[in-house]
């Protein structure tokens, strides 16, 4: 969730536009990727598709409700689970964060009257607590950054004296930014003519939405899209000072001699990224047997020996903090260590302050599930590959739908605004299947790492269940143009495929402007294009971009 | 009978890697080579004890850097694994093993940098034989090996790239002496647990220091990264036994023999020849020492020494001239040096080597007469560590003790002035009041940067330094 993906995505890569073969029946990973960043479509976008799908008649029961065609029925129905047979609204979103408010814009540019319910500030954990407000502080990590390298600058001819940081310059900078952006977004939505509804929203029965207390809305369709909390372990006590989660951390209250970072994914690595570059000293703490899990483990080596090692950082994997104390009366915070695997005491860590980034859990309690016979799994309501909620009987449950991080199908803010214009084709009579394969995910360290689809492993795994053949194709940044003029040549594009028919499996960058730079392949992925066709295709010179020109001309496609 | 020992070793081709920070010079084409190489052994039959070569990673490549070893001495390795990660001018490869066997001895660490082709480790193929690799290994002290401190920049002074000692024997035993300093605190559960922040630990690494040894001065007593470089600053208690032979070695050469550089000799001429692009000039002045032999007679028995006496002198007059405290390092700009780091170059069996005593403006003439002993000490060790003989901002040159009155030095490239001393004698002097007296005198010469030293600025130094000098009194405030 920390990371944003840039700002300027106008179209998430989901949507089908022209007649490009888009498989829809691509299936879902296996196991659900549990990244965690966000990504925020630009308020306000003109999606150009004009609204001339042929609208599908398999939905026969759903007509194509216009607002116009919307009656008063308010307060009618109180506690009888009977639908309501006309409705206040069209599609109400219960959310606003990044998820709700993309189903909202599009929903409105289909037709449909939306309301959008949101019990504490628009924006959700993305822009108010997530990837806005972690970029702008990341944004002034890397100046520092090449401010410190002396190395660095001085090969460049640059001399710069001391350079220095106001802690509160920095925190007012990502707070400003936060109510940059939320004003946008709400102006967004309501100068589209989307109703804000404040108040917690909850499921009252089909159809239903209970907001605040006491206010009953009808609607045809409803989306959950309550988005995540931190996720505290068991015997954590997260003070807010000295104990924190990244809600804390973002506000940058203060800036420790040495923090202990709980948990080395995206959140972790790139708060270690803030911390180091304005003086802290950093401990990880990783439960699995090395640092960045997540990551293809060829980049995750890279970017430890890049982002780690020279860094001020020191790591202890393969063990649980099973107790963490805030620190109180004048000691410090202490963190109790076990080893992952035999339950063991292993250590007990002294620092100055401990970030609690083990992941982030589903905010999805209050809703109302029990109305509609939904009981969710560790928190995350189920779905299916539409986005359609199950309930415990494992049927679908009719005109509900869970987008974003509360279904855990990819934690990521882009990810929930991609499944959410999914759900609105779906509503307007255009059925439409999300390939979560395509979705770029990006962590911002300095240099920034991004992927999209598989990771070998995963690729290799895939191959030998389905028997085709896999290569890997990889390509430096040291042979960049423009990364070398930047002096930022450290940098590996990892190249996954299938040498037979050419089809992209997964690409994974670290390097100068990585998270820029997936996209090229995401979108190859989205629109299956294939690498001999992409090989074809011309790049600018000179630019970053080259590294994956030369990456899809290194890859060799027997046909 | 010499065998034929061939490398068991090859990088896995497909796994470009970039470098990390230290980037290198020139580029080519990644061409993976195996490298070979014919070695002799003594007589025993060996042949089971395989060399790991520093493998030619790409055309242009002449030495690699060790970036980290994958397996650790005496771990089993199975063909086509991989051992050691190696950087090269392009990338980092892994690079794998062709043989079964056991990694016996690393013969270079980790941040090491070999030549292509020499012997980075031992591969035995069977456990017992082990030991015997071990043993070889420890006879062939690696002559590529160096530390990764040795490959210091051309920008340091003269003796910054004189190799340290081959760093697994040269361990820096801060023993007790230290730790009666240590403030037990809480965090360190009665001493029984050291609390040290991530960086004092990398550090405590580098500079192979005894973290349980020292003690902290950061938070609640944890060991933070100034500790951990004060300790490794601090005085090595075993470098007294190692009575250091007189500078001046013994004449028994074999003449007429050719006898190559050693790195240290190597390193010296590099910076020699380096030093003819800087447009140098000297100025001179001769400095009455009656009243500093005076002082020198006073505090001789607190340990003072003479070269203290001249540091601390010239670390004032410094203060009072930053710009001949600076530097120039790439001819278009320079560098007001934020602290007086005085070298003073030392002779040393085989070389020359330049100690710095840091601050020497801000330090009392005791404690910086302390610390010199124990630079000398462990200079002629060979323990001294990077920073304590590459960070001089000034140096001293001083022959006095042999008779030289007077001589020019050469100026350490990366700095902006040198100064000579000669040695102090009665000369007969005239004064103002038309008498001839008897006065203490010794000529300095000062070497200086052309380019942002001026001879105004040397003549206005010099004038300090030899009013100084001549009223000694605040050396030792």
């Amino acid at each position: 969730m920390q990371a944003s993906l840039s700002l300027s995505v106008s179209n998430p890569a989901a949507i089908p536009r022209s007649s490009h073969g888009f498989e829809s029946s691509i299936p879902f990973p296996s196991k659900p990727v549990n990244l965690r960043f966000c990504g925020l479509r630009r308020e306000a976008l003109g999606f150009s598709s004009a609204s001339t799908y042929p609208l599908s008649t398999s939905r026969s029961s759903r007509s194509v409700a216009r607002s116009n065609k919307v009656s008063a029925s308010l307060g009618s129905a109180n506690g009888s689970s009977s639908a309501p047979k006309s409705f206040d609204y069209d599609l109400i979103i219960i959310g606003a964060g990044v998820g709700g408010h993309g189903a909202a814009l599009h929903a409105v540019e289909k037709g449909l009257k939306t309301a959008i319910v949101e019990g504490d500030v628009v924006g959700g954990t993305c822009v108010n607590r997530g990837c806005v407000p972690s970029k702008a502080l990341l944004a002034v990590s890397g100046r520092m950054r090449e401010l410190q390298n002396e190395h660095h600058l001085k090969a460049l001819g640059l001399q710069v004296s001391a350079a220095g940081y106001d802690r509160q310059g920095v925190a007012d900078h990502a707070n400003n930014l936060a109510m940059k952006i939320r004003g946008n977004l709400t102006n967004s939505m309501k100068a589209l003519g989307v109703d804000i509804l404040t108040g917690f929203g909850a499921v009252l029965g089909p159809q239903k939405v209970k907001v605040g207390k006491d206010t009953v809305v009808t609607a045809k369709d409803i989306i959950i899209a309550t988005g995540s909390v931190p996720f505290v372990p068991k015997g954590i006590e997260v003070d807010g000072k000295t104990v924190i989660t990244s809600d804390h951390a973002l506000k940058l209250e203060f800036v420790p001699d040495w923090i202990a970072i709980v948990g080395s994914g995206y959140i972790g690595l790139e708060f270690s990224d803030v911390y180091t570059a304005l003086g802290s000293e950093v401990t990880f703490v990783e439960a699995l047997d090395q640092l960045m899990p997540g990551f293809d483990p060829e980049i995750g080596k890279l970017a430890q020996r890049v982002l780690i090692n020279p860094r001020k950082i020191d790591y202890h994997t393969g063990v649980f903090a099973t107790k963490i104390t805030p620190a109180k009366d004048g000691k410090p915070v202490t963190i109790e260590l076990i080893d992952a695997k035999t339950k063991e005491p292993k250590e007990t860590l002294e620092v100055d302050a401990a970030l609690i980034a083990t992941g982030r859990a589903p905010f999805t309690n209050g809703l109302g599930l029990e109305n509609i016979n939904v009981a969710t799994q560790r928190g995350f309501i189920p779905v299916d590959e539409r986005m359609r909620v199950i309930d415990s009987n494992g049927d679908l449950v009719p005109h509900l739908f869970c987008i974003g991080d509360a279904n855990g199908k990819m934690m990521l803010a882009h990810a929930a605004s991609a499944q959410g214009i999914s759900v609105v084709e779906q509503l307007t009579g255009r059925d439409h299947v999300l390939n979560h394969l395509s979705i770029p995910a990006a962590c911002f360290t300095h240099p920034e790492i991004s992927m999209v689809g598989l990771t070998e492993p995963q690729a290799r795994e895939k191959a030998e269940l389905e028997g085709f053949e896999v290569a890997v194709a990889k390509t430096s940044f040291k042979a960049n143009t423009k990364a070398l003029a930047e002096n930022e040549g450290e940098g590996l594009a990892k190249l996954i495929y299938r040498p037979d028919n050419g089809e992209i499996l997964g690409v994974h960058i670290f390097g100068l402007h990585a998270a820029d730079l997936i996209h090229e392949a995401s979108n190859a992925i989205a629109l299956g294009t294939r690498i001999q066709d992409l090989k074809l295709a011309v790049h600018a010179h000179p630019t970053l971009s080259e590294v994956l020109d030369e990456l899809f001309k290194s890859a060799k496609v027997s046909l | 009978m010499a065998h034929l020992l061939q490398t068991s070793f090859l990088p896995s081709s497909p796994c470009l890697r970039a470098n990390p920070d230290r980037s290198s010079s020139s580029t080519s084409s990644p061409m993976v080579q195996i490298s070979r190489r014919r070695s002799k052994t003594g007589g025993v039959v060996q042949a089971k004890i395989r060399e790991i070569f520093m493998p030619a990673l790409s055309s242009t490549m002449t030495e690699g850097k060790i970036v980290s070893w994958v397996k650790s001495e005496g771990e089993k390795l199975a063909k086509g694994e991989s051992v050691v990660v190696v950087e090269s001018d392009k990338a980092d490869m892994d690079v794998e093993t062709f043989y079964d066997g056991y990694l016996a001895a690393i013969m270079v660490e980790e941040g090491g940098v070999a030549a292509v082709g020499s012997a980075i480790a031992l591969l035995a193929e069977t456990e017992d034989e082990i030991e015997a690799a071990r043993s070889k290994a420890a006879g062939s002290s690696s002559s590529a090996s160096s530390s990764p401190a040795a490959a210091s920049t051309a920008a340091d002074p003269i003796p910054a790239e004189i190799t340290a000692p081959p760093a697994a024997s040269a361990p820096i035993a801060v023993t007790p002496v230290a730790k009666l300093a240590s403030a037990v605190h809480p965090a360190s559960d009665g001493g029984k647990r050291v609390v040290a922040s991530p960086y004092a630990k990398k550090l405590a690494k580098e500079l192979k220091v005894d973290l349980a040894a020292i003690a902290g001065s950061g938070p609640l007593g944890r060991i933070v990264a100034k500790d951990v470089e004060a300790a490794a600053a601090a005085p090595a208690p075993l470098a007294a036994t190692t009575a250091a032979p007189p500078p001046a070695a013994s004449p028994n050469v074999e003449l007429g023999t050719v006898v190559p550089f050693t790195t240290m000799q190597g390193a010296v001429s590099r910076n020699m020849l380096e030093s003819l692009s800087v447009p140098t000039f000297r100025v001179g002045y001769t400095i009455t020492t009656d009243a500093l032999d005076a002082l020198y007679k006073k505090i001789k028995s607190k340990g003072v020494t003479m070269t203290a006496l001249l540091a601390k002198a010239t670390a004032l007059a410094l203060a009072k001239h930053p710009v001949v405290n600076s530097s120039c390092r790439d001819g278009n700009s320079f560098t007001y040096n934020s602290s007086i780091n005085i070298a003073v170059a030392v002779a040393i069996d085989g070389g020359l080597i330049t100690p710095v005593l840091q601050d020497a403006d801000k330090s009392d003439i005791y404690s910086m007469s302390r610390k010199w002993k124990e630079l000398v000490d462990k200079a002629r060790a060979k323990q001294l560590q990077p920073h304590e003989y590459n960070t001089g901002t000034f140096t001293l040159s001083n022959l006095g003790m042999f008779g030289v009155d007077r001589f020019d030095a050469i100026l350490p490239p990366g700095t902006g002035a040198i100064m000579a001393v000669g040695a102090s004698q009665p000369t007969a002097v005239g004064t103002k009041d038309g008498r001839i007296g008897i006065k203490n005198q010794m000529q300095v010469n000062v070497t200086a940067d052309h380019r942002v030293i001026y001879g105004a600025d040397l003549a206005a130094f010099l004038q300090t330094l030899s009013k100084i000098i001549e009223d000694p009194k605040d050396l030792t405030f």
